[in-house]
């Protein structure tokens, strides 16, 4: 193998496992650090800067980090980054000296964002700055889209959403709420020098099966039926309810419903347990408040007696592979399931809709009817009008739609200076050694054994009778401590210099997890399997170095380096050291 | 030394042997020895064969004398026994201990001042007693503790960090083993593991005296270009006789090598040490043979490792004083104070 080239700005965030598959790269051990030393305003503006809504996404969000944090790999929990961010906002002092200041004069561009989401309000926090003005235009009257309308508040407290909303709005927004966009084109005939469009995918789809048209006042589309509830048009439902689909939309309508009268509640699956969509904890949430979740049951048709909907006609199925290995559910032939009920909310997925835009002024759509876009830019086919987040590139998640604000504000303002929007600008990054004597970090190396902490709840007594009392009760800063001495410090690398080498084992001999091997080179396939311990886990990379006196080489498997910094420590010769890698992704203000 | 412990996580599939044990379960404390000492890649090679070889870690006995290299017993396996003794003093313990109850492992660790200066005496007369254990010496040629004066090892012309050079012939730790009678002698260097590991296996399984002389060096005080014992000079320097495999007794031998080619060596538990010829057609069973090696490879600057000299055929110290067969701490009254009769009889045999 070539020796790795450390300069190339992704080798070392590769190994930040959680920023790598943060959408937005937030610099998640940084801000852990802040926690753990109680930093909590420091941490929070990390986030607020690279993720925008801390408070929010503290409690919502996918997580994408989790599962790919380096913790998973070396015993069973990753570290519970994500209930570490609401500690940050839970605990932070008054942020808005540090918000950023905005120019009295503008630079005389006006952009339009069309649907105050998470995605718009992204674009709207990183070009006010530069002294851009805009125009914010929702359907709802008020600002928040999908955080607002689709998740719960005994997830997700008002004042919290409040909170994060406004720190932008406050920035200096136009607002034009309450107002639907119904032509693209008359929009563009307003002169914006540009638009972003951020409306999500705000279309529910429905189950249209037999007894559908007379039952249709009791079946309910999950979205709109949420949003219904979060603007205070529902506020009730009937005792027996079921829910169709397995994804987070459903689990928010099963709770929901639980605390709008519904007393016999249940979530009903086409496919396996396994395969539901949704995220294991908000699947373990619903069924801590003793929602039952059917699986392999098929809706066939929905039962009415005397035109009043009293039940559901299931047909119970299997898994079964054919022959190309494709999974199939195939009817197991035992009798109908009927699971009587009085509504019945369909969570079953949703689209994107844009029959507000003209097809002929430019903007092309793809034939699954989303629009076709540059992938790195953002920009449709017509050169001033730009999407983001569910919008973009269909349903995904509110940190995905943060990470495409992002992206097309950088955009927009090249677009803006006149530059080719192609040409992105470099992400900031330093690399720094944390050496502050033999054996002295700038660090903790001392990781925790502890397993993972539990976020406490509430009692279910009181939740469930509250549809705004939040269940999670979120870390203790003594909890929150806890858990961050778990976070492996990932972003602190290990730096080899191989003419500083003198080959002498220590780094092997101390390494707890076996990751540093001296050998002869060879093909990478070849490596892997020549080292002290197996590289089995090919999406990590090996760090080889140049050829040493003996001829060999120094491969390290970054696999399940625990970072702790004990090679640095025992290398007489400083040949290995520990330097804390910052990455940041350039926004719109570094472009 | 370090200011943390080291973490107990380890690799997710690292194996466990066949007493269930895995590699790190064999180590010791954190090590408190400079970084980058070559004593530290001996703790971690004898955790490795020990580890491979499945030993039990409370039927091992480590003792020592005094010195940088004497505390390497603390650094691995924490659940054997240990005895840390007097400067130079280590052999008188080791066959005290090893009279007491000779179904242990014993591993002395020593280092080239412990055992040619202060305890050189002692040294002598352990080796010429062939008490059945495995005695490594970690040499650096320096006398690290009191910061790097030149020890009895230092070869002539060798170089400290401080600018002293030896003016005196070294005492060569493994001729000296060989002739005083030592059953196993080898020399390694801490830095080759893949020597070192089947050594410190074929030395434990080894009935009688196994000596390792290990070229460790002392990254503080002696690893100047000038300095022999260095890890340039060794690496440069190094000459493997033969590679060599370490095969336990319970892993049946199903590689067949091509005749000529390869010296198997079956230990008296069946083990097998097998050497691959490197092309000089060394043969570890001639004394001789293995002193005049060691010294033509000396006169080029050259350092002679591997396994130098073995002979199965020597008896250890129990089997020339006819010792007890069980343990001390086994026998019962009847067995110490086996009445009248018994003691005429012996009586009658001075008649």
């Amino acid at each position: 193998m070539k020796p790795t080239d450390i300069s190339d700005p992704n080798y070392f965030h590769k190994v930040v496992d959680c920023q790598w598959a943060c959408p937005a790269h937030t610099p998640v051990p940084e801000y852990i650090r802040l926690i753990a030393d109680k930093r909590y305003t420091d941490a929070y503006m990390i986030n607020w800067h690279s993720n925008v809504f801390p408070g929010i996404l503290g409690r919502t969000c996918d997580r994408p980090c989790e599962p790919a944090c380096r913790r998973g790999r070396i015993e069973e929990e990753p570290v519970a980054i994500c209930r570490l961010k609401r500690v940050a906002a839970d605990f932070k002092s008054d942020i808005r000296e540090r918000l950023p200041k905005i120019p009295k004069k503008k630079n005389g561009k006006h952009i339009a964002l069309i649907g105050a989401g998470p995605a718009s309000l992204t674009v709207a926090r990183d070009l006010l700055p530069l002294g851009y003005e805009i125009t914010l235009f929702e359907r709802d009257p008020l600002a928040g889209g999908a955080m607002r309308t689709q998740i719960p508040r005994f997830r997700l407290p008002q004042g919290v959403l409040e909170e994060e909303l406004n720190y932008i709005l406050d920035l200096g927004v136009n607002q034009r709420f309450g107002e639907e966009i119904t032509s693209m084109q008359a929009l563009l005939a307003e002169d914006f020098d540009a638009v972003f469009v951020g409306t999500g995918a705000p279309l529910g789809k429905h189950l249209d099966l037999p007894g559908y048209e007379e039952a249709r006042d009791r079946i309910h589309t999950g979205i709109e039926w949420l949003a219904s509830v979060a603007f205070e048009h529902i506020h009730s439902i009937g005792k027996r309810v079921i829910v169709l689909g397995g994804g987070n939309t459903a689990m928010d309508c099963c709770r929901t419903s639980k605390r709008l009268g519904g007393e016999d509640v249940k979530v009903v699956v086409r496919s396996g347990f396994d395969e539901m969509k949704a995220s294991p904890w908000e699947i373990e949430d619903a069924m801590n408040e003793d929602i039952p979740i059917l699986n392999f049951h098929v809706p066939k048709r929905y039962i009415l007696e005397d035109g009043k909907l009293v039940a559901m006609e299931f047909e119970k199925v299997q898994k079964e592979l054919d022959e190309n290995g494709k999974r199939l559910l195939v009817p197991t032939g035992e009798d109908p399931v009927v699971i009587p009920c009085d509504d019945v909310l369909c969570a079953i997925g949703q689209e994107n809709s844009f029959p507000w835009i003209e097809r002929d002024i430019g903007i092309e759509f793809d034939r699954w009817e989303l629009p076709i876009l540059n992938k790195a830019t953002f920009q449709s086919t017509h050169e001033k009008v730009f999407f983001g987040g569910d919008a973009a590139l269909g349903p995904d998640n509110i940190i995905t739609a943060v990470a495409h604000g992002h992206d097309a504000a950088v955009s927009i303002h090249l677009l803006c200076s006149g530059e080719d929007v192609t040409k992105r600008p470099d992400p900031l990054t330093s690399l720094q050694s944390q050496k502050m004597g033999i054996h002295q970090w700038s660090y903790d190396n001392d990781i925790s054994n502890d397993v993972r902490y539990a976020v406490p709840h509430a009692p279910k007594e009181k939740t469930l009778k509250d549809l705004s009392m939040e269940v999670e009760l979120g870390f203790s800063p003594e909890l929150a401590f806890g858990e961050t001495m778990r976070c492996l410090n990932c972003d602190v690398q290990t730096v080899f210099t191989d003419q500083l080498c003198i080959e002498c084992d220590a780094c092997v001999d101390i390494c707890p997890t076996d990751c540093i091997s001296f050998t002869l080179n060879g093909e990478e396939a070849d490596l892997r399997s020549r080292l002290m311990a197996p590289a089995e886990n090919t999406e990590q990379d090996l760090y080889v170095s140049g050829e040493l006196k003996t001829g060999r080489i120094m491969a390290k498997n970054e696999d399940i380096c625990l970072h702790c910094g004990l090679c640095a420590e025992r290398c007489p010769t400083n040949a290995w050291d520990m330097h804390k890698y910052l990455f940041n992704t350039a926004k719109a203000v570094n472009a | 030394m370090s200011y943390i412990t080291k973490p107990k996580f380890h690799h997710p599939q690292l194996k466990t042997n066949e007493i269930g044990l895995t590699r790190r379960d064999y180590e010791g404390t954190l090590t408190t020895l400079c970084g980058g000492c070559g004593h530290d890649s001996i703790s971690a090679a004898i955790i490795q064969a020990a580890a491979d070889m499945s030993l039990q870690p409370h039927r091992v006995v480590k003792v020592s004398g005094i010195g940088c290299s004497s505390k390497i017993p603390s650094y691995f396996l924490s659940k054997a026994h240990g005895f840390n003794s007097v400067h130079g003093r280590m052999p008188s313990v080791a066959t005290g201990a090893n009279l007491a109850n000779k179904d242990m492992y014993y591993v002395g660790i020593s280092g080239d001042g412990d055992s040619a200066s202060i305890g050189l005496g002692q040294f002598c007369h352990i080796v010429r007693r062939r008490v059945n254990m495995l005695y490594i010496v970690a040499n650096n040629g320096t006398y690290g503790l009191t910061k790097g004066q030149l020890s009895a090892t230092a070869d002539l012309g060798s170089m400290t960090k401080s600018g002293e050079q030896s003016q005196y012939e070294n005492i060569d730790m493994a001729t000296l083993a060989i002739e005083l009678g030592a059953s196993f002698v080898a020399r390694s260097f801490s830095g080759d593991k893949a020597q070192l590991v089947p050594l410190i296996q074929a030395g434990l399984t080894h009935k009688g005296f196994a000596f390792i002389d290990v070229v460790s060096p002392c990254v503080t005080f002696n690893n100047t270009d000038k300095s022999t014992h260095g890890y340039k000079n060794t690496w440069e320097n190094y000459v493997a006789l033969s590679a060599i495999d370490y095969v336990p007794m319970k892993q049946e031998i199903t590689t067949s090598y091509a005749a000529g080619k390869e010296k198997e060596i079956t230990l008296h538990d069946g083990s097998v040490i097998r050497l691959h010829k490197t092309g000089n057609n060394y043969d570890p069973y001639d004394k001789e043979n293995a002193l005049h090696h060691i010294n033509e490879n000396k006169k080029q600057g050259k350092i002679a490792t591997g396994l130098l000299y073995i002979n199965q055929g020597a008896a250890d110290l129990h089997e020339l004083a006819d010792t007890v067969d069980k343990p001390f701490n086994q026998l019962n009254e009847h067995d110490l104070c086996p009445g009248r009769d018994t003691l005429m009889d012996i009586n009658d045999t001075f008649r």
